[in-house]
């Protein structure tokens, strides 16, 4: 056999695998084309438009940046929604993050009646929908039992300073509904906790490292990965939430007389480039916290 | 003497800070203390749910009634029950979450295979893509996608939910595919080798070696998605546009459906829509996620244990 023949058919081979990779996927990549990539576009071609929907079809009159414009300049509320949005976020990922962590870890631990705490951690995953939790926050069972409502909050809330105030209040009053967004990120720090091996933990007990130091140098560094995971997915699922302001308010403004497609696309657009530098944020800083860690 | 006390002291002190093989009585207290407090932030919520929807108009009323309600009432499920149109919701409920779950998963467990053992040009980008699909937010392409339905005449068929499952780009889809991409990418290779040189073709190696061997991730990929695509209102509420409906999207018109059966001008005060009609339409919406939830409890937890979702 040449050389060349020898090529040939290696060549022939990775065609061969290249090709069928490609059969494996085929379905996604024309879905993507056809429930993503188009109507990206088409929702980004709304967005310069003024859109009007008729019985024969969808009227559009090219308007420039109008309306996003409109969004940031002339639109009193949304600006200010896309701020609270934004400090909500910032706040409510950190705080996730280590609850359902330290959730892991306790959950990682052996004990009695681990099976029915366990259950109960993951409750929210299965209930949590929009309408289930608007009902229960219109009727105050979401939040913290009247510790928002103390006196003595409300006096220390009122000393604060205004860009303090609004976070450390929407703290308070959403503190279970952000415990209630945390079971899946408990799911996946404790599925990288059980992955870890044992024997790194006993080296380091019979070394005479203490529980403390264990923690920083061996748990944490093993749970970097998880901790991006959900801080992604965190951010993704706090703003993809159809109870969000935010979601709720480009919704309304779609069938408003008002608004409009054309004005609805625009916001979506400038909500989506927030959500991507609330992710960028995050992302770079926990890669930069966690890479320290790890080294 | 002195040998017999010291003994006693190490004893106390293990059974306090515990020892190599046990935790201390301290910690476990202020283990099962934390537990408990936490699993009651988390309970108190259902709780809150459970007792208030058993509560009849004068209880409501009564200020002293806080966690007991006086009688064993049911009338707020009977009107919740009717209100919400239960029998057919929860039947439209389950097949449009079941349905484009299955497909969803079966779909996902195929792309994700083809990432993690085929190497072809586009492999990284196509993973990237799969990303954005997870990140880009619903309403930046759901008012295109409706009014292609709309020409098409779906709008309002379940056809509207399932056919982006079927290509790959059902709600959440990009979770799953992931999902089974660390699945195949953590499994031995071994077996589908051996079976290409038998000559066995590509997707017969994948529905008779590949797919057994990560049932764990069909498992947690089909439950997490019937969660998920139950629990979704905001993509069903517009592709389902007088159409079928599902029992969230009846919860979340529930005021308005009352009053249609129950007008308020018409009914005398008792009967009129509180808060306790409204706990029990919201707890019959979770009551079958919560039975499912607790007959499948352990295969979800251990499952994901076992798929190392996590990633690598």
């Amino acid at each position: 056999m040449t050389v060349r023949s020898l090529t040939h058919r290696l060549l022939s081979l990775r065609t061969r695998e290249a090709l069928h990779g490609y059969a494996f996927i085929a379905l996604w990549v024309v879905g993507f084309a056809l429930f993503t990539l188009a109507p990206l576009i088409q929702t980004f071609n709304y967005s310069l438009n003024r859109v009007v929907v008729t019985v024969a079809g969808v009227n559009l009159t090219h308007m420039g940046w109008a309306n996003y414009t409109r969004a940031l300049a002339t639109d009193p509320t949304f600006g200010e929604m896309l701020i609270g949005y934004a400090i909500e976020t910032l706040v409510a990922v950190p705080i996730v993050l280590i609850f359902s962590m330290i959730i892991a870890l306790f959950l990682n631990l052996r004990f009695r009646l681990k099976g029915v705490f366990r259950a109960i951690f993951f409750l929210p995953v299965v209930i949590t929908s929009g309408p289930v939790i608007r009902e229960l926050t219109e009727q105050g069972a979401a939040t913290a039992p009247g510790i928002a409502d103390a006196p003595a909050v409300a006096e220390f809330l009122a000393q604060l300073p205004g860009a303090l105030r609004n976070p450390v209040e929407y703290l308070l009053v959403s503190f279970i509904l952000i415990l209630w967004f945390s079971g899946v990120q408990i799911l996946i720090y404790l599925a990288s906790l059980q992955k870890v091996d044992q024997g790194i933990y006993e080296a380091a007990a019979i070394d005479g490292a203490s529980a403390w130091e264990i923690f920083w140098k061996i748990t944490l560094p093993t749970l970097t990965t998880a901790t991006v995971v959900n801080a992604v997915y965190t951010i993704v699922t706090l703003s993809h939430f159809s109870e969000n302001k935010v979601v709720r308010y480009i919704y309304g403004q779609t069938y408003a007389l008002q608004g409009g497609i054309g004005y609805a696309s625009a916001m979506s657009f400038l909500y989506f480039a927030v959500m991507a530098v609330l992710l960028l944020i995050v992302y770079l800083f926990l890669t930069r916290l966690l890479g320290k860690e790890a080294r | 003497m002195q040998v017999f006390h010291s003994h006693t002291v190490d004893r106390v002190r293990s059974l306090l800070f515990g020892g190599r093989t046990r935790y201390g009585l301290i910690f476990t207290t202020v283990l099962y203390a934390l537990l408990i407090a936490i699993g009651f932030v988390y309970l108190y919520p259902l709780l809150f749910m459970f007792i208030t929807s058993m509560k009849s108009p004068t209880d409501l009323l009564n200020p002293l009634v806080q966690w007991v309600p006086t009688e064993f009432y049911t009338g707020n499920y009977v009107k919740a029950f009717r209100v919400l149109n239960y029998p057919n919701a929860l039947v439209a409920s389950i097949l449009l979450s079941v349905a484009p779950s299955l497909l969803q998963t079966f779909v996902a467990a195929l792309i994700g295979y083809g990432l993690a053992r085929y190497r072809f040009w586009g492999r990284r980008l196509v993973l990237l893509l799969i990303l954005a699909t997870f990140i880009i937010p619903p309403q930046n392409t759901v008012i295109p996608q409706m009014l292609t339905y709309r020409d098409l005449g779906l709008l309002g068929s379940p056809l509207a939910l399932i056919l982006p499952a079927v290509f790959g780009q059902g709600y959440r889809s990009a979770i799953f595919i992931l999902v089974f991409y660390q699945t195949f990418l953590s499994l031995p290779k071994v077996l589908e080798e051996a079976a290409r040189i038998d000559g066995a073709s590509d997707l017969r190696i994948f529905l008779t070696i590949a797919v057994p061997s990560a049932l764990p991730a069909f498992v947690v990929s089909f439950i997490f998605s019937v969660v998920w695509y139950w629990n979704e209102t905001f993509l069903t509420s517009i592709f389902l546009e007088g159409g079928v409906q599902t029992l969230p999207m009846q919860l979340s018109r529930f005021v308005q459906a009352y009053e249609n059966l129950y007008p308020p001008g018409a009914v005398n005060i008792f009967d009129r829509i509180n808060e306790a009609v409204k706990m029990s339409g919201t707890f019959l919406n979770i009551l079958p996620l919560l039975v499912m939830y607790f007959v499948l409890q352990k295969w979800f937890v251990e499952s994901v244990e076992r798929t190392g979702i996590a990633g690598e």
